[in-house]
């Protein structure tokens, strides 16, 4: 790689740099063990990652940040509150949320495409504003409808009035706290020994095929011995390991679930309608000039996502450590934290990938513990933390925003000025 | 089918409204000949082509009259997607290609060789797995056939612009069934040598037996490539003949030949111009989008009529645009000798240059606003005028007596100084236009495209208040016009610009060849030059 390349490079993912330096000097000062960190990041990773990764899909289709999956948020938890209606426990109970989830959120997701199709090139502050006006439906039907016009059982409305209680609880006798993290636990050592193995025995197997080169192969196999390497060390698996605070521990079908989905979002883009939406996120004239249905693969990929990111909030409520959901602020912020996060792994408006989406939460959420902490031991003031958890979210959006559009018109210009043939001038 | 025309359209009329834009054309093609058609801007080629390929414009606007005969067959063409599947292809002009996919995946876009798998059996052909050694041999072989040696793995957005035509009349002849192809100006983005072998590949296409309509303006190209040339003349056929019968003179006169009849009658000058230099323009390129000048140099002479002419999209208008500070511009010019800083408007204004624009109703006016407003809205703005002097306030009596005596000037039909423009036909816009650069008192003045859209009595009333400027107030006029016959009946000089360059400067009386040799981009030996 020579001097340029590193440069570009850096500028490119300078987002991710940043929090990369942020998050480490955050973890040294607030002086949080670190045992406690990890632990705390990889609960929060199996907690937001499928729903961050439910974004990749329209970004690629060219709609840009997906903020309306606030609405699939709020389908799922339609399914949530009828799940716990019916008295449905455990797995099925969650099967059920999910079942209910998947019509209601490709029903929503139509909607949403058909509006954003309306607005073209206004994908991105459309989704949000539509997220904000699916809030007050949501509203009246969680307050008014519930309970009077679909009859609700009295566990789950305010008593005394129409309407679905406040807060409502999923541990305990409901029985969806934890149904899927709580199916196997896998200690996080095993994993990522595993993990290591799978990758470096892809990358021979890969090679053997003859797809990928020589140098790729040895590259892929050295990361992976040295990942497997760096835990083997005793000071480091001490972190993990248990031997010093808490085992860390992965719940195994979750992890099973985001792995299925990342395999979903890049299996999908060996298919036609794959094709398609890079076809359409790329150019839609050229891709409605090869006769491809524009206005429509727009909509199954917000369809698509929409969907995804309901299964998200299902996987997300269920998850250790949230036990109850606020009925009517829940959602609220699931589009911005998630948009957030992807554009924190070096994503962009147009651009995004399995990766990006993984470590974009992972960074994102070392800030969001480590914040308050750090505060407190910078200002002496903990609420400083909260401040700056708010201000990072919407400052990475804004940043990626305006990113977008300085490229945007560079590109345009550089293109116009290719095309005005000037390179060919000489002097 | 032993049909002697893979496509015929017979008599086709196409009306928008009263106004027919193509009477009565007829245009035979036969399988494996190469056929050029040939017109000026506003002949009806591409709405020819656009009845050719179903556009949505044409159905939308009432259909057409007349029969297309496609194969042996006659056949209605619903949209683009049914000529395709019919076996119609078109290499655009501009490139329908994604930069960000690989040739292959551009080339065999929306016509992906898939395998089906056990998803893709239950949820339809989407799902299908793309199957790419197959398309990338399927893409090598479409290049091979145009005579590329790129790799079919590339992207497009590295490849130098040049080779993109290619990969578009790759992915046409990947095409199965392909029976007729129609090239839109193919050339025109094409070096000298890639232009060439462009023609090579199209006349190899059409020994295969497809036919090819090859539309262009480069004379010297149909003379190469073409076995038949149509010339369609204001929405009308001129003619239909096989190359040996003509030469490049006589098409040229054929493309343009109006005769003599002059817009209005202007009298004589009686004094000769001066040699004393208004404007000199040394290698000026204007990045306007569509209408790139690119090396222009030209000098005008103080107290003339300057014309430009050209067809559109050949950067005649990016010139007054790029020394206006309209467009981002790069190049040396003087005014009345002293150096004019580029890419500002209001720099270009203060040295007293004034701009009527082609984009009436978005760069030129305030639509909402009043005419008297509009009248010295930048005459305030720029030399402060209409101003009274304590606290700079806007003078609106001033600004009503000059707008009341423009309105009898330039005859502006209107109810009163205080009625918004955007309520006036388009003659009266123009003539607030003019209006209101005047009011800048300008020793030079750009006109763009001043007759565009406006009826012929609103035309002549413009044209002859520019000659009156001229020749009461010594103004210097530089005239943009796409419509040769209106430069040639007030313009001292004329200079014709073809991709970029100005190709040639000729007199308003050379004749019909010279300007539209000049049109296509080839001066005349013993043509005039100034």
């Amino acid at each position: 790689m020579n001097k340029s390349k590193v440069f570009s490079h850096i500028g490119k993912y300078a987002v991710t740099y940043l929090f990369i330096a942020l998050s480490v000097f955050f973890i040294i000062v607030s002086g949080l063990d670190i045992n406690y960190v990890a632990s705390q990041l990889l609960l929060r990773l199996n907690r937001n990652a499928f729903i961050v990764l439910a974004l990749i899909i329209p970004i690629v289709a060219g709609m840009g940040i997906n903020f309306a999956i606030t609405i699939g948020a709020m389908a799922a938890q339609i399914g949530l509150l009828l799940t716990i209606n019916w008295g449905v426990t455990g797995v099925p109970g969650i099967l059920l949320a999910a079942a209910v989830t998947l019509p209601l959120g490709a029903f929503f997701g139509f909607l949403i495409g058909k509006l954003l199709n309306k607005m073209k090139g206004q994908e991105t502050i459309g989704s949000l504003i539509l997220g904000y006006f699916a809030n007050g439906a949501y509203q009246l039907l969680f307050l008014f409808i519930f309970g009077t016009i679909i009859p609700l059982n009295s566990n789950v409305t305010i008593v005394g009035a129409s309407g679905v209680q406040n807060t409502l609880n999923l541990t305990g006798s409901v029985g969806l706290y934890t149904a899927i993290d709580g199916i196997a636990h896998i200690s996080f050592l095993t994993a990522l020994y595993i993990v290591s193995g799978v990758l470096a025995l892809a990358a021979v197997i890969q090679f053997v095929r003859k797809k990928i080169s020589a140098k790729r192969m040895a590259a892929t196999v050295a990361l992976a011995a040295l990942i497997a390497g760096v835990f083997s060390i005793p000071g480091v698996a001490a972190v993990v390991n248990g031997q010093h605070g808490r085992e860390v521990r992965l719940p195994l079908v979750t992890w099973l679930l985001i792995l299925a989905l990342c395999l979903f979002n890049s299996t999908l883009m060996r298919t036609r309608l794959g094709q398609k939406f890079r076809a359409v996120g790329q150019s839609q004239t050229v891709a409605n000039a090869s006769g491809i249905n524009v206005d429509r693969t727009r909509v199954i990929a917000i369809m698509i996502s929409t969907v995804l990111a309901g299964w998200g909030q299902i996987v997300f409520m269920q998850s250790e450590g949230i036990g109850t959901f606020q009925t009517y602020a829940a959602h609220e912020q699931v589009g911005l934290y998630a948009g957030a996060a992807i554009l924190v792994g070096g994503a962009s408006i147009d651009r995004a990938t399995n990766l990006q989406a993984l470590v974009g939460t992972f960074l994102f959420h070392s800030l969001f513990i480590t914040a308050q902490s750090a505060a407190s031991a910078l200002f002496g003031d903990s609420a400083v933390g909260e401040y700056f958890r708010a201000f990072l979210s919407y400052g990475v959006i804004a940043v990626a925003l305006i990113m977008y559009a300085w490229r945007g018109t560079r590109q345009k210009k550089e293109g116009q000025m290719n095309l005005a043939g000037r390179d060919a001038r000489g002097g | 089918m032993a049909s002697e025309f893979v496509l015929e359209m017979n008599h086709i009329t196409k009306r928008y409204g009263s106004n027919a834009v193509l009477r009565d054309v007829t245009l035979r093609v036969r399988p494996g000949e190469i056929h050029a058609l040939l017109g000026e801007n506003g002949a009806g080629k591409s709405t020819l082509m656009n009845v050719l390929f179903g556009m949505p414009v044409i159905h939308a606007t009432g259909g057409f009259e007349g029969q297309v005969v496609f194969d042996g067959q006659p056949v209605s063409i619903a949209s683009p997607m049914d000529a395709m599947e019919k076996g119609i292809g078109m290499v655009h002009q501009e490139f329908m290609l994604i930069p960000g996919f690989s040739v292959t995946d551009n080339i065999k876009l929306n016509r992906e060789i898939a395998r089906p798998w056990a998803f893709s059996r239950l949820l339809g052909r989407e799902m299908e797995f793309l199957d790419r050694p197959a398309m990338s041999s399927d893409a090598r072989r479409a290049l091979d056939a145009v005579g590329m040696n790129i790799e079919e793995y590339a992207l497009v957005s590295g490849l130098p612009v040049g080779h993109m035509q290619f990969i578009e009349i790759a992915r046409e002849i990947d095409k199965s069934g392909m029976k007729l192809l129609v090239f839109d100006e193919p050339t025109a983005v094409l070096t000298e040598s890639e232009a060439q072998q462009l023609l090579n590949v199209m006349k190899q296409i059409a020994a295969r037996g497809i036919a090819i309509i090859f539309i262009t303006h480069r004379l010297e190209e149909v003379m190469d490539a073409a076995d038949t040339i149509t010339i369609l003349r204001d929405g009308a056929l001129v003619d239909t003949l096989p190359k040996a019968d003509t030469t490049p003179e006589k098409l040229a006169a054929m493309m343009i030949g109006r005769g003599d009849e002059s817009v209005i009658q202007v009298e004589k000058r009686e004094n000769k111009i001066g040699d004393n230099i208004a404007m000199s323009i040394r290698n000026l390129w204007v990045n306007m989008p569509g209408e790139y000048a690119k090396g222009v140099d030209m000098d005008v002479r103080e107290g003339e009529i300057f014309g430009i002419g050209g067809l559109a999209g050949q950067g005649k208008i990016g010139i007054p645009n790029g020394v206006m500070g309209l467009y981002e511009a790069v190049g040396e010019v003087t005014l009345f000798g002293r150096k004019l800083a580029l890419g500002s408007a209001r720099a270009a204004l203060k040295a007293g240059l004034a701009m009527v624009s082609e984009d009436r109703r978005g760069v030129g006016l305030l639509l909402d606003q009043s005419i008297e407003d509009n009248i010295a809205f930048t005459a305030m703005q720029v030399n402060g005028d209409f101003m009274k002097n304590f606290l700079r306030q806007k003078d609106s009596r001033a600004i009503n007596r000059y707008a009341k005596q423009m309105i009898k000037e330039l005859d502006i039909r209107c109810t009163s100084p205080a009625q918004s423009v955007g309520t006036l036909s388009g003659g009266n816009q123009q003539k607030v236009c003019v209006a209101r650069a005047l009011a800048l008192k300008p020793r030079f003045l750009f006109v763009s495209e001043p007759t565009r859209g406006i009826d012929i009595g609103a035309k002549q009333l413009v044209l002859e208040t520019l000659v009156r400027l001229n020749r009461e107030e010594n103004m210097t006029i530089v005239m943009v016009s796409s419509e040769l016959q209106e430069l040639r009946s007030i313009c001292d000089r004329i200079a014709i610009v073809a991709e970029g360059k100005i190709v040639d400067i000729l007199g308003a009386d050379a004749s019909d060849v010279a300007f539209g040799m000049a049109m296509s981009g080839a001066k005349m030996k013993d043509g005039e030059s100034a």
